[in-house]
């Protein structure tokens, strides 16, 4: 009865997308009325094949295929992004490589989203979903609820990211930073949302263990917020509902407000709390360590949380804000930095007592300098939201190298310790196929989050110098193009350590393929089957 | 009194005190009397059921 129910929908969408291609008003439109007819003809197809067989959830057994999908999806994401981002930073350094038959398509201005987007939302929009999933599942000890609705919401957020990334390529997009998607992606995503936030919840509700372990509490947080800002800031009216463009409803300064709560809310409940659910699963599990202190991390739930959402204007400071809000984003962002110490040091102290494991344990090794790059972005982060220090640093490539330092540092490091936790147990392997690969890696990202940060605080207050410089007449000293000559060496040496960071990526990927394919496997006595799923 | 400078006003007094007070009250109870012996059964959860769900039987009340 559902499966008929399903063909209808996916033959009027089919239907519907047919007519979108004949009528779309641009280009972008028109590739994605024909990339959603694609995908809803083939399901159609697929559930046709399918009625009549019905797909089993035992209960007694994790759902783990979802997971597996979803580990796959982050490295292939991660190399994806980190691949987009050293093109864009060698274009930067060398303009020729914004090719003349690439104009319109894959020039900086269309990458550059591409990059942002398949690195936060791709790379680490999937690592969330995979570790939520697996975390989810284990520390309440019970099966996702939903039955296959975990595999819509894998599938559904895929499909927003091959919709987001072909439209920024097409020029499909509403220019708000991280939030460049146009309004039928955004409907879409919301949706894939809505049954994320449901199937992570039925979980949590029909848990056997009494308490929700704080992973949760975090990954709850992010889930919920991140719907909450996304909806909020993509209120926009379609010009046509036969094309990509969109108005928002928001207007001057209150669409720059809005556009910055969502913006550094998605640093503090994408990119911070999600992946602070990781940090409280994962370092526990693979130092054998209960975390530090239980009671610390309820205090840093509820610091961070209460405190984050206040902090956005500090990314308007001497604009049309006024001037109490934008000082309180400021103060809010000071305060904000005891919480995030705390965490680093709830996460970092976990491996008291096992201190020797960084000596033997690259994977934790990864874990541990995650966490101290986290500590160390959320020291700048407040500094340089104070307004004396944002008039120097604002706009100038400083602020790059300090997105770069968290989200190459922590998210990405805490990212690859979860996945070489994750591929040994969700494959049943006895251990990785290489330790050695690992510890290159480890140095590889290092030397190349180094290399980048380094280059970016050189170049970044230099160009903030260069730019306020006034002769004894009160003249400006240099003109716009005399920064951007200046900054060649640094845009050089930012280049080569993204691609030290690809290269260990890269690593990555070929330690779990082999991990997969060649590492011993674990005695069967000790785990379930795989499920045929 | 028109919307913004009542919301301004509401914001940051009556609910300035709220939230302020409710983290004060979670970080008192964090502390309660016997959390200790309690959060160090929940610091475990991770290490309990690593391979398969807990059944009836196993879950805890």
């Amino acid at each position: 009865m559902v499966n008929y129910f399903k063909l209808i929908v996916l033959g009027l969408i089919t239907l519907f997308a047919m007519m979108a291609a004949n009528f779309a008003r641009d280009l972008a439109y028109m590739v994605h009325a024909w990339i959603i007819m694609a995908v809803s003809f083939g399901l159609f197809i697929w559930t046709l094949r399918g009625m009549g067989k019905t797909v089993l959830h035992p209960q007694d057994e994790y759902m783990d295929g979802v997971v597996r999908y979803g580990v796959v999806a982050t490295a292939f994401w991660g190399v994806v992004g980190f691949l987009v981002g050293v093109v864009i930073a060698f274009q930067l350094a060398f303009p020729v490589l914004n090719f003349e038959w690439a104009q319109g398509f894959a020039n900086f201005g269309r990458l550059r989203p591409l990059h942002t987007s398949a690195v936060i939302f791709a790379f680490g929009g999937n690592a969330l979903l995979a570790t939520s999933f697996y975390v989810v599942q284990r520390t309440s000890a019970a099966r996702l609820w939903g039955g296959n609705l975990a595999w819509f919401v894998f599938w559904g957020y895929q499909l927003f990211i091959v919709l987001a990334a072909t439209g920024y390529l097409l020029g499909g997009t509403q220019s708000k930073e991280y939030a460049e998607p146009e309004w039928y992606v955004d409907l879409w995503l919301t949706v894939v949302w809505v049954a994320y936030l449901a199937v992570f919840l039925g979980t949590v509700i029909k848990r056997k263990e009494p308490h929700i372990y704080v992973a949760n509490w975090f990954y709850l947080s992010f889930i919920v917020t991140v719907a909450m800002l996304h909806v909020v800031n993509n209120l926009t009216i379609p010009v046509s509902i036969w094309g990509s463009k969109s108005v928002i409803v928001w207007a001057g300064v209150q669409d720059a407000m809005v556009q910055w709560w969502y913006g550094h809310n998605a640093v503090g409940f994408f990119l911070t709390a999600g992946f602070l659910g990781m940090m409280y699963y994962f370092i526990p599990k693979q130092a054998e360590r209960p975390v530090f202190s239980y009671k610390l991390s309820i205090i840093h739930f509820w610091a961070l949380i209460f405190l984050y959402i206040w902090a956005g204007p500090h990314h308007l400071h001497y604009t049309a804000l006024p001037d109490w809000a934008s000082t309180l984003g400021m103060v809010f962002s000071i305060i904000l930095w005891m919480p995030s110490w705390g965490g680093m040091i709830n996460g970092l102290m976990t491996l008291s007592g096992a201190w020797d494991k960084l000596r033997t344990d690259p994977v934790i090794r990864m874990m541990v300098i995650s966490v101290g790059f986290y500590g160390m972005s959320t020291f700048e982060g407040p500094m340089m939201s104070i307004r004396a220090v944002n008039s120097l640093s604002h706009y100038t490539d400083w602020t790059i190298g300090h997105v770069h330092s968290g989200a190459l540092g922590w998210n990405g490091m805490i990212t690859f310790g979860a996945l070489y936790y994750l591929v040994p147990v969700l494959w049943k392997r006895e251990r990785l196929y290489s330790l050695q690969l690992v510890s290159w890696h480890f140095w590889l990202a290092t030397i190349g989050i180094v290399l980048y940060a380094a280059s970016m605080w050189v170049t970044g207050i230099m160009e903030g110098l260069m730019w306020r410089e006034v002769d004894a007449n009160g003249f400006l000293v240099n003109s716009f193009a005399d920064t951007v000559a200046a900054k060649f060496p640094m845009y050089v040496v930012r280049g080569l350590g993204g691609v030290m960071f690809l290269a260990g990526a890269l690593i990555m990927c070929y330690n779990l393929w082999m991990t997969v394919r060649k590492a011993p496997a674990k005695d069967a006595s000790l785990s379930v089957a795989v499920p045929a799923e | 009194m028109e919307t913004y400078s009542f919301l301004r006003e509401f914001a940051d007094s009556w609910m300035l005190l709220f939230l302020f007070v409710f983290f004060l009250a979670i970080v008192a109870w964090v502390f309660r009397p016997g959390s200790t012996k309690e959060y160090r059964d929940t610091a475990d959860i991770p290490f309990r059921h690593d391979d398969k769900p807990a059944t009836d039987k196993e879950a805890r009340p």
